[in-house]
Protein backbone atom coordinates (compact mmCIF):
# COMPACT_ATOMS: atom_id res chain seq x y z
CA UNK A 1 0.00 0.00 0.00
CA UNK A 2 3.14 2.56 1.00
CA UNK A 3 4.45 1.28 -2.08
CA UNK A 4 1.72 3.10 -4.02
CA UNK A 5 1.29 6.00 -2.33
CA UNK A 6 4.97 6.58 -2.83
CA UNK A 7 4.13 6.72 -6.81
CA UNK A 8 1.03 8.36 -6.86
CA UNK A 9 1.45 11.04 -4.66
CA UNK A 10 3.83 12.71 -7.04
CA UNK A 11 2.55 11.58 -10.35
CA UNK A 12 -1.09 12.62 -9.44
CA UNK A 13 0.31 16.07 -8.51
CA UNK A 14 2.37 16.50 -12.13
CA UNK A 15 -0.76 15.23 -13.92
CA UNK A 16 -2.45 17.93 -12.31
CA UNK A 17 -0.37 20.79 -12.00
CA UNK A 18 1.93 20.14 -14.65
CA UNK A 19 -0.03 18.12 -17.81
CA UNK A 20 -3.26 19.23 -17.49
CA UNK A 21 -2.75 23.09 -17.38
CA UNK A 22 -0.71 22.16 -20.75
CA UNK A 23 -3.25 20.45 -22.24
CA UNK A 24 -5.42 23.63 -21.18
CA UNK A 25 -2.96 25.63 -23.44
CA UNK A 26 -3.55 23.76 -26.20
CA UNK A 27 -7.47 23.31 -25.99
CA UNK A 28 -7.14 27.45 -25.81
CA UNK A 29 -4.84 27.66 -28.45
CA UNK A 30 -7.03 25.90 -30.45
CA UNK A 31 -10.32 27.99 -29.42
CA UNK A 32 -11.87 30.77 -31.01
CA UNK A 33 -10.77 34.27 -30.04
CA UNK A 34 -14.26 35.14 -28.72
CA UNK A 35 -14.90 32.36 -26.91
CA UNK A 36 -12.01 32.19 -24.66
CA UNK A 37 -11.84 36.06 -23.76
CA UNK A 38 -11.64 36.22 -20.27
CA UNK A 39 -13.95 35.94 -18.11
CA UNK A 40 -12.54 32.82 -19.64
CA UNK A 41 -15.18 29.89 -20.13
CA UNK A 42 -14.61 26.50 -20.65
CA UNK A 43 -14.26 25.62 -24.59
CA UNK A 44 -15.13 22.03 -25.41
CA UNK A 45 -17.58 19.59 -24.69
CA UNK A 46 -16.96 16.14 -25.43
CA UNK A 47 -21.08 15.08 -24.82
CA UNK A 48 -22.01 16.19 -28.11
CA UNK A 49 -19.60 13.35 -29.68
CA UNK A 50 -16.45 13.08 -31.09
CA UNK A 51 -17.34 14.87 -34.65
CA UNK A 52 -18.67 17.41 -32.87
CA UNK A 53 -15.40 18.35 -30.57
CA UNK A 54 -13.62 17.97 -33.82
CA UNK A 55 -15.24 20.10 -36.17
CA UNK A 56 -14.79 22.47 -32.91
CA UNK A 57 -11.34 22.84 -33.14
CA UNK A 58 -9.75 25.87 -34.93
CA UNK A 59 -6.60 26.61 -36.93
CA UNK A 60 -7.45 29.97 -36.55
CA UNK A 61 -5.22 31.36 -34.02
CA UNK A 62 -2.24 29.48 -35.59
CA UNK A 63 -2.44 30.71 -39.32
CA UNK A 64 -2.97 34.60 -37.22
CA UNK A 65 0.93 33.74 -36.22
CA UNK A 66 1.48 33.17 -40.07
CA UNK A 67 0.14 36.22 -41.23
CA UNK A 68 1.13 38.94 -38.72
CA UNK A 69 4.54 39.40 -39.04
CA UNK A 70 5.54 40.37 -35.24
CA UNK A 71 5.21 36.71 -34.61
CA UNK A 72 7.34 34.78 -37.13
CA UNK A 73 9.65 37.68 -36.84
CA UNK A 74 9.61 37.30 -33.18
CA UNK A 75 10.49 33.22 -33.23
CA UNK A 76 13.76 33.98 -35.58
CA UNK A 77 14.88 36.70 -33.79
CA UNK A 78 14.92 34.57 -30.68
CA UNK A 79 16.32 31.81 -32.52
CA UNK A 80 19.23 34.23 -33.98
CA UNK A 81 19.87 35.87 -30.34
CA UNK A 82 20.17 32.62 -28.43
CA UNK A 83 22.47 31.14 -31.26
CA UNK A 84 24.87 34.44 -31.18
CA UNK A 85 24.84 34.04 -27.10
CA UNK A 86 25.60 30.97 -27.18
CA UNK A 87 28.35 31.10 -28.99
CA UNK A 88 29.55 34.27 -27.64
CA UNK A 89 29.28 32.28 -24.39
CA UNK A 90 31.05 29.21 -25.81
CA UNK A 91 33.99 31.75 -26.98
CA UNK A 92 34.29 33.37 -23.26
CA UNK A 93 33.53 30.50 -21.47
CA UNK A 94 35.95 28.01 -23.18
CA UNK A 95 39.06 29.48 -21.97
CA UNK A 96 38.01 30.12 -17.96
CA UNK A 97 37.23 25.99 -18.04
CA UNK A 98 40.90 25.26 -19.88
CA UNK A 99 42.17 26.91 -17.16
CA UNK A 100 40.35 25.72 -14.40
CA UNK A 101 41.38 22.59 -15.48
CA UNK A 102 45.17 23.30 -15.73
CA UNK A 103 45.21 24.94 -12.62
CA UNK A 104 47.53 23.15 -9.52
CA UNK A 105 44.62 20.52 -7.89
CA UNK A 106 44.64 22.71 -4.60
CA UNK A 107 42.95 25.43 -6.23
CA UNK A 108 40.33 23.60 -7.82
CA UNK A 109 37.79 23.34 -4.69
CA UNK A 110 37.67 26.97 -4.34
CA UNK A 111 37.65 28.27 -8.64
CA UNK A 112 34.61 25.02 -8.39
CA UNK A 113 33.01 27.21 -5.96
CA UNK A 114 33.33 30.47 -7.39
CA UNK A 115 31.85 29.82 -10.86
CA UNK A 116 29.02 28.21 -9.09
CA UNK A 117 28.59 31.33 -6.43
CA UNK A 118 27.11 33.45 -8.66
CA UNK A 119 24.61 31.17 -9.74
CA UNK A 120 23.13 30.60 -5.90
CA UNK A 121 22.98 34.34 -6.29
CA UNK A 122 19.66 36.01 -7.73
CA UNK A 123 19.20 36.12 -11.50
CA UNK A 124 17.51 39.15 -11.45
CA UNK A 125 19.88 40.81 -9.63
CA UNK A 126 22.42 39.63 -11.49
CA UNK A 127 20.39 41.10 -15.11
CA UNK A 128 19.86 44.37 -12.89
CA UNK A 129 23.78 44.91 -12.24
CA UNK A 130 24.19 45.00 -15.71
CA UNK A 131 21.54 47.92 -16.23
CA UNK A 132 23.72 50.53 -14.14
CA UNK A 133 26.92 49.80 -15.73
CA UNK A 134 25.74 49.88 -19.45
CA UNK A 135 23.10 53.05 -19.10
CA UNK A 136 24.32 56.16 -21.20
CA UNK A 137 25.37 57.75 -18.00
CA UNK A 138 27.06 54.13 -16.71
CA UNK A 139 29.98 53.11 -15.29
CA UNK A 140 31.80 51.75 -18.84
CA UNK A 141 30.47 54.85 -20.57
CA UNK A 142 32.27 57.21 -17.14
CA UNK A 143 35.63 54.97 -17.14
CA UNK A 144 35.75 54.77 -21.37
CA UNK A 145 35.01 58.92 -21.42
CA UNK A 146 37.32 58.99 -18.30
CA UNK A 147 40.37 57.23 -20.24
CA UNK A 148 39.39 59.15 -23.46
CA UNK A 149 38.84 56.72 -25.82
CA UNK A 150 35.41 57.64 -27.19
CA UNK A 151 34.24 61.46 -27.13
CA UNK A 152 30.62 60.49 -27.04
CA UNK A 153 29.26 58.03 -25.02
CA UNK A 154 28.49 54.46 -26.37
CA UNK A 155 24.49 53.12 -26.38
CA UNK A 156 24.73 49.71 -25.33
CA UNK A 157 21.78 49.37 -22.53
CA UNK A 158 17.97 48.77 -24.61
CA UNK A 159 20.44 47.04 -27.59
CA UNK A 160 20.68 43.67 -28.64
CA UNK A 161 24.68 44.20 -27.72
CA UNK A 162 23.35 44.31 -23.78
CA UNK A 163 21.65 41.29 -24.08
CA UNK A 164 23.86 39.16 -25.69
CA UNK A 165 25.98 40.32 -22.54
CA UNK A 166 23.25 39.41 -20.08
CA UNK A 167 23.02 36.00 -21.48
CA UNK A 168 26.68 35.37 -21.51
CA UNK A 169 26.89 36.75 -18.03
CA UNK A 170 24.54 34.85 -16.31
CA UNK A 171 24.29 31.59 -18.30
CA UNK A 172 28.36 30.99 -18.31
CA UNK A 173 28.29 28.53 -15.45
CA UNK A 174 26.18 26.47 -17.50
CA UNK A 175 28.95 26.21 -20.25
CA UNK A 176 31.91 26.50 -17.83
CA UNK A 177 31.05 23.20 -15.79
CA UNK A 178 30.97 20.51 -18.90
CA UNK A 179 33.79 21.62 -20.54
CA UNK A 180 35.50 22.12 -17.52
CA UNK A 181 34.39 18.17 -17.04
CA UNK A 182 35.57 17.17 -20.14
CA UNK A 183 39.14 18.50 -19.96
CA UNK A 184 39.73 17.45 -16.69
CA UNK A 185 39.42 13.95 -17.55
CA UNK A 186 41.61 14.61 -20.87
CA UNK A 187 44.65 12.92 -20.36
CA UNK A 188 47.63 15.22 -21.13
CA UNK A 189 50.03 12.77 -22.21
CA UNK A 190 48.09 12.92 -25.56
CA UNK A 191 48.91 16.66 -25.71
CA UNK A 192 52.59 15.92 -25.07
CA UNK A 193 52.51 12.86 -27.30
CA UNK A 194 51.21 15.42 -29.79
CA UNK A 195 53.51 17.84 -29.36
CA UNK A 196 56.35 15.06 -29.74
CA UNK A 197 55.51 14.08 -32.79
CA UNK A 198 55.91 18.14 -34.54
CA UNK A 199 52.50 19.32 -33.61
CA UNK A 200 52.66 23.04 -32.62
CA UNK A 201 50.91 23.81 -29.37
CA UNK A 202 47.95 25.71 -31.35
CA UNK A 203 47.84 22.60 -33.93
CA UNK A 204 48.05 20.12 -30.84
CA UNK A 205 45.22 22.46 -29.42
CA UNK A 206 42.88 21.92 -32.13
CA UNK A 207 43.62 18.41 -33.38
CA UNK A 208 43.68 17.05 -29.90
CA UNK A 209 42.18 18.82 -27.10
CA UNK A 210 38.55 20.37 -28.90
CA UNK A 211 37.59 17.09 -30.23
CA UNK A 212 38.52 15.65 -27.27
CA UNK A 213 36.11 18.28 -24.96
CA UNK A 214 33.70 17.99 -28.27
CA UNK A 215 30.93 16.37 -25.73
CA UNK A 216 31.13 18.74 -23.09
CA UNK A 217 31.28 21.71 -25.59
CA UNK A 218 27.96 19.92 -27.27
CA UNK A 219 26.60 19.77 -24.16
CA UNK A 220 27.24 23.62 -22.59
CA UNK A 221 25.85 24.91 -25.62
CA UNK A 222 22.51 23.08 -25.57
CA UNK A 223 22.46 23.99 -21.58
CA UNK A 224 22.72 27.58 -22.84
CA UNK A 225 20.79 27.39 -25.83
CA UNK A 226 18.03 26.01 -24.57
CA UNK A 227 16.50 28.35 -21.77
CA UNK A 228 17.83 31.39 -23.38
CA UNK A 229 15.21 31.03 -26.36
CA UNK A 230 12.25 31.31 -23.84
CA UNK A 231 14.21 33.85 -21.94
CA UNK A 232 12.20 36.76 -20.62
CA UNK A 233 14.16 38.76 -17.71
CA UNK A 234 16.84 39.57 -19.88
CA UNK A 235 15.31 41.02 -23.32
CA UNK A 236 12.79 43.43 -21.22
CA UNK A 237 15.37 44.69 -18.56
CA UNK A 238 18.40 44.89 -20.79
CA UNK A 239 17.03 44.99 -24.71
CA UNK A 240 14.52 47.85 -24.88
CA UNK A 241 11.30 47.79 -27.09
CA UNK A 242 13.31 47.19 -29.94
CA UNK A 243 14.39 43.78 -29.41
CA UNK A 244 12.18 40.89 -30.19
CA UNK A 245 12.22 37.85 -28.15
CA UNK A 246 9.29 35.45 -27.96
CA UNK A 247 9.36 35.38 -24.10
CA UNK A 248 8.69 38.97 -24.02
CA UNK A 249 5.82 39.18 -27.01
CA UNK A 250 3.94 35.69 -25.06
CA UNK A 251 4.20 38.13 -22.04
CA UNK A 252 2.95 41.38 -23.20
CA UNK A 253 0.17 38.83 -25.81
CA UNK A 254 -0.90 37.59 -22.05
CA UNK A 255 -1.21 41.14 -20.07
CA UNK A 256 -1.66 43.76 -22.09
CA UNK A 257 -2.96 42.33 -24.90
CA UNK A 258 -4.84 40.24 -23.18
CA UNK A 259 -5.02 37.71 -26.27
CA UNK A 260 -5.25 34.58 -24.20
CA UNK A 261 -5.76 32.25 -27.62
CA UNK A 262 -3.08 34.03 -29.20
CA UNK A 263 -0.63 33.61 -26.08
CA UNK A 264 -1.63 29.84 -26.16
CA UNK A 265 -0.61 29.62 -29.45
CA UNK A 266 2.39 31.52 -29.32
CA UNK A 267 3.51 28.97 -26.35
CA UNK A 268 2.63 25.33 -28.39
CA UNK A 269 4.52 26.90 -30.83
CA UNK A 270 7.75 27.58 -28.68
CA UNK A 271 7.31 23.99 -27.56
CA UNK A 272 7.65 22.52 -30.59
CA UNK A 273 10.65 24.79 -31.89
CA UNK A 274 11.94 23.40 -28.40
CA UNK A 275 11.85 19.82 -28.86
CA UNK A 276 14.69 19.55 -31.48
CA UNK A 277 17.42 21.10 -29.62
CA UNK A 278 15.97 18.98 -26.54
CA UNK A 279 16.00 15.63 -28.21
CA UNK A 280 19.35 16.13 -29.74
CA UNK A 281 20.60 17.00 -26.09
CA UNK A 282 19.64 13.87 -24.65
CA UNK A 283 20.87 12.01 -27.55
CA UNK A 284 24.42 13.53 -27.04
CA UNK A 285 24.00 12.58 -23.01
CA UNK A 286 23.51 8.98 -24.06
CA UNK A 287 26.05 8.52 -26.41
CA UNK A 288 28.34 10.32 -23.60
CA UNK A 289 26.72 8.17 -20.73
CA UNK A 290 27.45 4.78 -23.05
CA UNK A 291 31.16 6.08 -23.82
CA UNK A 292 31.76 6.56 -20.04
CA UNK A 293 30.57 3.18 -19.13
CA UNK B 1 51.82 22.09 -13.09
CA UNK B 2 52.69 25.80 -13.53
CA UNK B 3 49.53 28.12 -14.94
CA UNK B 4 50.77 29.48 -18.12
CA UNK B 5 50.48 33.48 -18.78
CA UNK B 6 47.55 32.55 -21.05
CA UNK B 7 46.16 30.21 -18.35
CA UNK B 8 46.17 33.51 -15.35
CA UNK B 9 44.79 36.16 -17.95
CA UNK B 10 41.63 34.22 -18.57
CA UNK B 11 40.88 32.93 -15.21
CA UNK B 12 41.53 36.99 -13.75
CA UNK B 13 39.76 38.44 -16.54
CA UNK B 14 37.17 35.19 -16.20
CA UNK B 15 36.10 36.05 -12.43
CA UNK B 16 36.88 39.80 -13.20
CA UNK B 17 33.72 39.66 -15.48
CA UNK B 18 31.62 37.11 -13.14
CA UNK B 19 32.16 39.15 -9.90
CA UNK B 20 32.57 42.95 -11.33
CA UNK B 21 28.97 43.85 -11.68
CA UNK B 22 28.11 42.24 -8.38
CA UNK B 23 31.11 44.63 -6.36
CA UNK B 24 30.11 47.61 -8.51
CA UNK B 25 26.40 46.90 -7.01
CA UNK B 26 27.45 46.51 -3.36
CA UNK B 27 30.16 49.82 -3.72
CA UNK B 28 27.19 52.09 -4.91
CA UNK B 29 24.74 51.07 -2.91
CA UNK B 30 26.93 53.13 0.11
CA UNK B 31 26.60 56.14 -2.33
CA UNK B 32 24.65 59.29 -0.76
CA UNK B 33 23.47 60.70 -4.29
CA UNK B 34 19.68 59.86 -5.81
CA UNK B 35 21.70 59.45 -8.75
CA UNK B 36 23.09 55.96 -8.68
CA UNK B 37 26.10 56.69 -11.01
CA UNK B 38 27.32 59.80 -9.25
CA UNK B 39 29.44 59.17 -6.46
CA UNK B 40 29.02 62.06 -4.20
CA UNK B 41 30.05 60.55 -0.13
CA UNK B 42 29.76 57.40 1.48
CA UNK B 43 26.26 56.56 3.21
CA UNK B 44 23.66 53.82 4.40
CA UNK B 45 20.73 55.86 4.13
CA UNK B 46 19.57 54.06 1.24
CA UNK B 47 19.19 50.69 4.06
CA UNK B 48 17.60 53.20 6.64
CA UNK B 49 15.22 54.23 3.80
CA UNK B 50 15.08 50.22 2.03
CA UNK B 51 14.07 49.11 6.01
CA UNK B 52 11.33 51.66 6.55
CA UNK B 53 9.67 50.89 3.35
CA UNK B 54 6.56 48.82 4.68
CA UNK B 55 5.92 47.67 0.76
CA UNK B 56 9.39 45.90 0.35
CA UNK B 57 9.06 44.63 4.10
CA UNK B 58 5.79 42.87 2.88
CA UNK B 59 6.91 41.46 -0.12
CA UNK B 60 9.73 40.29 1.60
CA UNK B 61 7.20 37.90 4.10
CA UNK B 62 5.76 37.07 1.53
CA UNK B 63 8.43 35.54 -0.36
CA UNK B 64 10.08 33.83 2.34
CA UNK B 65 6.53 32.51 3.27
CA UNK B 66 6.37 30.85 -0.53
CA UNK B 67 9.75 29.85 -0.29
CA UNK B 68 9.69 27.63 3.02
CA UNK B 69 5.99 25.98 1.73
CA UNK B 70 7.33 25.29 -1.39
CA UNK B 71 10.26 24.17 -0.84
CA UNK B 72 9.42 21.92 1.62
CA UNK B 73 6.67 20.25 0.30
CA UNK B 74 8.82 19.94 -3.13
CA UNK B 75 11.51 17.99 -1.31
CA UNK B 76 9.23 15.70 -0.01
CA UNK B 77 7.29 15.19 -3.47
CA UNK B 78 10.94 15.16 -5.34
CA UNK B 79 12.18 12.70 -2.90
CA UNK B 80 9.16 10.49 -3.29
CA UNK B 81 9.66 10.65 -7.03
CA UNK B 82 12.98 9.66 -6.80
CA UNK B 83 12.51 6.96 -5.18
CA UNK B 84 9.69 5.78 -7.10
CA UNK B 85 11.92 6.31 -9.91
CA UNK B 86 15.27 4.55 -9.04
CA UNK B 87 13.79 1.72 -6.81
CA UNK B 88 10.24 1.45 -7.45
CA UNK B 89 9.37 -1.61 -10.05
CA UNK B 90 7.74 -1.36 -13.12
CA UNK B 91 4.56 0.53 -12.88
CA UNK B 92 2.11 1.98 -15.28
CA UNK B 93 2.91 5.02 -16.53
CA UNK B 94 6.31 5.18 -16.04
CA UNK B 95 7.80 6.76 -19.04
CA UNK B 96 4.71 9.36 -18.76
CA UNK B 97 5.83 9.79 -14.94
CA UNK B 98 9.98 10.28 -16.06
CA UNK B 99 9.05 12.84 -19.05
CA UNK B 100 6.91 14.72 -16.22
CA UNK B 101 9.83 15.06 -14.30
CA UNK B 102 12.54 15.88 -16.65
CA UNK B 103 10.06 18.24 -19.06
CA UNK B 104 9.24 20.99 -16.18
CA UNK B 105 13.37 21.63 -16.55
CA UNK B 106 13.51 22.50 -19.92
CA UNK B 107 9.79 24.43 -19.87
CA UNK B 108 10.61 28.24 -20.27
CA UNK B 109 9.11 29.82 -18.02
CA UNK B 110 6.85 31.89 -19.53
CA UNK B 111 4.91 28.66 -20.41
CA UNK B 112 4.88 27.11 -17.24
CA UNK B 113 3.29 30.14 -15.71
CA UNK B 114 0.82 30.82 -18.28
CA UNK B 115 -0.10 26.81 -18.37
CA UNK B 116 -0.64 26.98 -14.53
CA UNK B 117 -2.31 30.52 -14.13
CA UNK B 118 -4.87 28.91 -17.07
CA UNK B 119 -5.54 26.13 -14.70
CA UNK B 120 -5.97 28.18 -11.82
CA UNK B 121 -8.67 30.32 -13.35
CA UNK B 122 -10.27 26.98 -15.21
CA UNK B 123 -10.89 25.94 -11.81
CA UNK B 124 -11.59 29.28 -10.16
CA UNK B 125 -8.97 29.01 -7.11
CA UNK B 126 -8.55 32.62 -6.15
CA UNK B 127 -4.54 33.49 -7.11
CA UNK B 128 -2.40 34.79 -3.59
CA UNK B 129 0.20 32.82 -1.78
CA UNK B 130 -1.15 29.76 -2.08
CA UNK B 131 -1.38 29.78 -5.91
CA UNK B 132 1.97 30.81 -6.04
CA UNK B 133 3.04 27.88 -3.78
CA UNK B 134 1.48 24.84 -6.04
CA UNK B 135 3.66 26.66 -8.63
CA UNK B 136 6.95 26.71 -6.89
CA UNK B 137 6.05 23.63 -5.42
CA UNK B 138 5.85 21.69 -8.95
CA UNK B 139 8.73 23.14 -10.74
CA UNK B 140 10.86 22.83 -7.57
CA UNK B 141 10.21 19.21 -7.05
CA UNK B 142 11.89 18.00 -10.38
CA UNK B 143 15.01 19.87 -9.66
CA UNK B 144 14.75 18.16 -5.92
CA UNK B 145 13.94 14.72 -7.55
CA UNK B 146 16.60 14.77 -10.24
CA UNK B 147 19.39 15.78 -7.24
CA UNK B 148 17.70 12.79 -5.09
CA UNK B 149 17.79 10.59 -7.81
CA UNK B 150 21.86 11.08 -8.20
CA UNK B 151 22.31 9.89 -5.05
CA UNK B 152 19.90 7.04 -4.79
CA UNK B 153 21.67 5.70 -7.63
CA UNK B 154 25.07 5.89 -6.52
CA UNK B 155 24.62 3.80 -3.21
CA UNK B 156 24.70 0.41 -2.69
CA UNK B 157 21.23 -0.96 -2.94
CA UNK B 158 22.07 -4.30 -0.69
CA UNK B 159 22.56 -2.00 2.35
CA UNK B 160 18.64 -1.42 2.36
CA UNK B 161 18.14 -5.14 1.27
CA UNK B 162 19.98 -6.47 4.56
CA UNK B 163 18.04 -4.08 6.52
CA UNK B 164 14.79 -6.24 5.15
CA UNK B 165 16.48 -9.45 5.04
CA UNK B 166 16.92 -8.29 9.13
CA UNK B 167 13.58 -8.23 9.69
CA UNK B 168 13.16 -4.06 8.90
CA UNK B 169 9.82 -3.14 7.43
CA UNK B 170 10.16 -1.90 4.30
CA UNK B 171 9.06 1.74 5.88
CA UNK B 172 11.84 1.17 8.95
CA UNK B 173 14.14 0.12 6.13
CA UNK B 174 13.75 4.02 4.27
CA UNK B 175 13.50 5.68 7.30
CA UNK B 176 16.35 3.97 9.47
CA UNK B 177 19.15 2.97 6.23
CA UNK B 178 17.83 4.56 2.65
CA UNK B 179 17.08 8.32 4.45
CA UNK B 180 20.05 9.04 6.66
CA UNK B 181 22.06 7.70 3.40
CA UNK B 182 20.40 10.41 1.00
CA UNK B 183 20.15 12.84 3.64
CA UNK B 184 22.96 15.62 2.36
CA UNK B 185 21.02 14.98 -1.48
CA UNK B 186 17.68 15.52 0.16
CA UNK B 187 19.19 18.69 2.34
CA UNK B 188 20.81 20.42 -0.86
CA UNK B 189 17.46 19.50 -2.85
CA UNK B 190 15.27 21.61 -0.11
CA UNK B 191 18.53 24.70 -0.41
CA UNK B 192 17.75 24.77 -4.22
CA UNK B 193 14.21 24.56 -4.11
CA UNK B 194 14.26 27.23 -1.70
CA UNK B 195 16.67 29.66 -3.85
CA UNK B 196 14.37 28.90 -7.38
CA UNK B 197 11.39 29.84 -5.04
CA UNK B 198 13.20 33.06 -3.64
CA UNK B 199 14.47 33.90 -6.75
CA UNK B 200 11.29 33.50 -9.64
CA UNK B 201 9.75 36.51 -11.12
CA UNK B 202 8.18 34.63 -14.18
CA UNK B 203 6.03 32.08 -12.73
CA UNK B 204 5.15 34.20 -9.32
CA UNK B 205 3.91 37.12 -11.82
CA UNK B 206 1.43 34.90 -13.98
CA UNK B 207 0.29 33.20 -11.08
CA UNK B 208 -0.32 35.56 -8.34
CA UNK B 209 -3.28 37.83 -7.66
CA UNK B 210 -3.48 41.41 -6.25
CA UNK B 211 -3.10 40.31 -2.41
CA UNK B 212 0.29 38.76 -2.87
CA UNK B 213 3.23 40.83 -4.21
CA UNK B 214 6.64 38.73 -3.71
CA UNK B 215 9.97 40.29 -3.69
CA UNK B 216 11.17 39.65 -7.40
CA UNK B 217 7.84 41.17 -8.70
CA UNK B 218 8.20 44.32 -6.77
CA UNK B 219 12.17 44.23 -7.55
CA UNK B 220 10.84 43.83 -11.16
CA UNK B 221 8.74 46.60 -11.48
CA UNK B 222 11.01 49.23 -9.65
CA UNK B 223 13.78 48.04 -11.89
CA UNK B 224 11.85 48.91 -14.98
CA UNK B 225 12.00 52.21 -14.51
CA UNK B 226 15.94 51.96 -14.69
CA UNK B 227 18.61 52.16 -11.37
CA UNK B 228 17.74 52.66 -8.07
CA UNK B 229 19.92 53.01 -5.14
CA UNK B 230 17.11 51.42 -2.49
CA UNK B 231 17.53 48.23 -4.98
CA UNK B 232 21.10 48.89 -4.66
CA UNK B 233 20.43 48.25 -1.09
CA UNK B 234 18.45 45.24 -1.45
CA UNK B 235 20.57 43.61 -3.65
CA UNK B 236 23.62 44.21 -1.73
CA UNK B 237 21.45 42.48 1.21
CA UNK B 238 21.01 39.51 -0.73
CA UNK B 239 23.93 39.34 -1.84
CA UNK B 240 25.53 39.39 1.54
CA UNK B 241 23.30 36.20 3.05
CA UNK B 242 24.22 34.21 -0.29
CA UNK B 243 27.73 34.42 0.03
CA UNK B 244 27.19 34.11 4.24
CA UNK B 245 25.56 30.84 3.30
CA UNK B 246 27.88 29.42 1.07
CA UNK B 247 30.48 29.98 2.88
CA UNK B 248 29.05 28.39 5.71
CA UNK B 249 27.66 25.23 3.96
CA UNK B 250 31.40 24.71 2.62
CA UNK B 251 33.05 25.13 5.69
CA UNK B 252 30.25 22.49 7.45
CA UNK B 253 30.71 20.67 4.16
CA UNK B 254 34.73 20.77 4.73
CA UNK B 255 34.67 19.39 8.71
CA UNK B 256 32.40 16.46 7.81
CA UNK B 257 35.04 15.53 5.05
CA UNK B 258 37.77 16.19 7.13
CA UNK B 259 35.97 13.54 9.94
CA UNK B 260 35.30 10.98 7.36
CA UNK B 261 38.69 10.62 6.55
CA UNK B 262 40.05 10.59 9.99
CA UNK B 263 37.30 7.95 10.88
CA UNK B 264 38.58 6.11 7.90
CA UNK B 265 42.25 5.89 8.83
CA UNK B 266 40.85 4.63 12.34
CA UNK B 267 38.58 2.01 10.84
CA UNK B 268 41.99 0.55 9.04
Amino acid sequence: MRRVLIIIVPYLWLLALFLIPFAIVLKISLSDVAMARPPYLPQFSWEDGLGAFLSQLDFENFTFLTTDDLYWKAYLSSLQIAATSTLLTLLVGYPIAYAMARAPDEWRATLMMLVILPFWTSFLIRVYSWMGILSQEGYLNQLLLGLGVISEPLIILNTKVAVYIGIVYTYIPFMILPIYAALHRLDSSLIEAAEDLGCSRAKAFWLVTVPLSRNGIIAGCFLVFIPTLGEFVIPSLLGGSGTLMIGKVLWEEFFNNRGWPIASAVAVVLVLILIIPIVLFQQNQQKQNEAQS
Amino acid sequence: MRLSWFNITSLTLGFAFLYLPMIILVIYSFNESRLVTVWTGFSTKWYGELLSNQAFLDAAWVTLKVAVFSSTLATVLGTLAAYALVRGARFPGRTLFSGMIYAPLVMPEVITGLSLLLLFIGIGLDRGVLTIVLAHTTFSMCYVSVVVSSRLVSFDQSLEEAALDLGCSPWDAFRLVTLPIIAPAVVSGWLLAFTLSLDDLVIASFTTGPSATTLPIKIFSAVRLGVSPEINALSTLMIAVVTLGVIIASLISKRNFVREQHGGEGRH
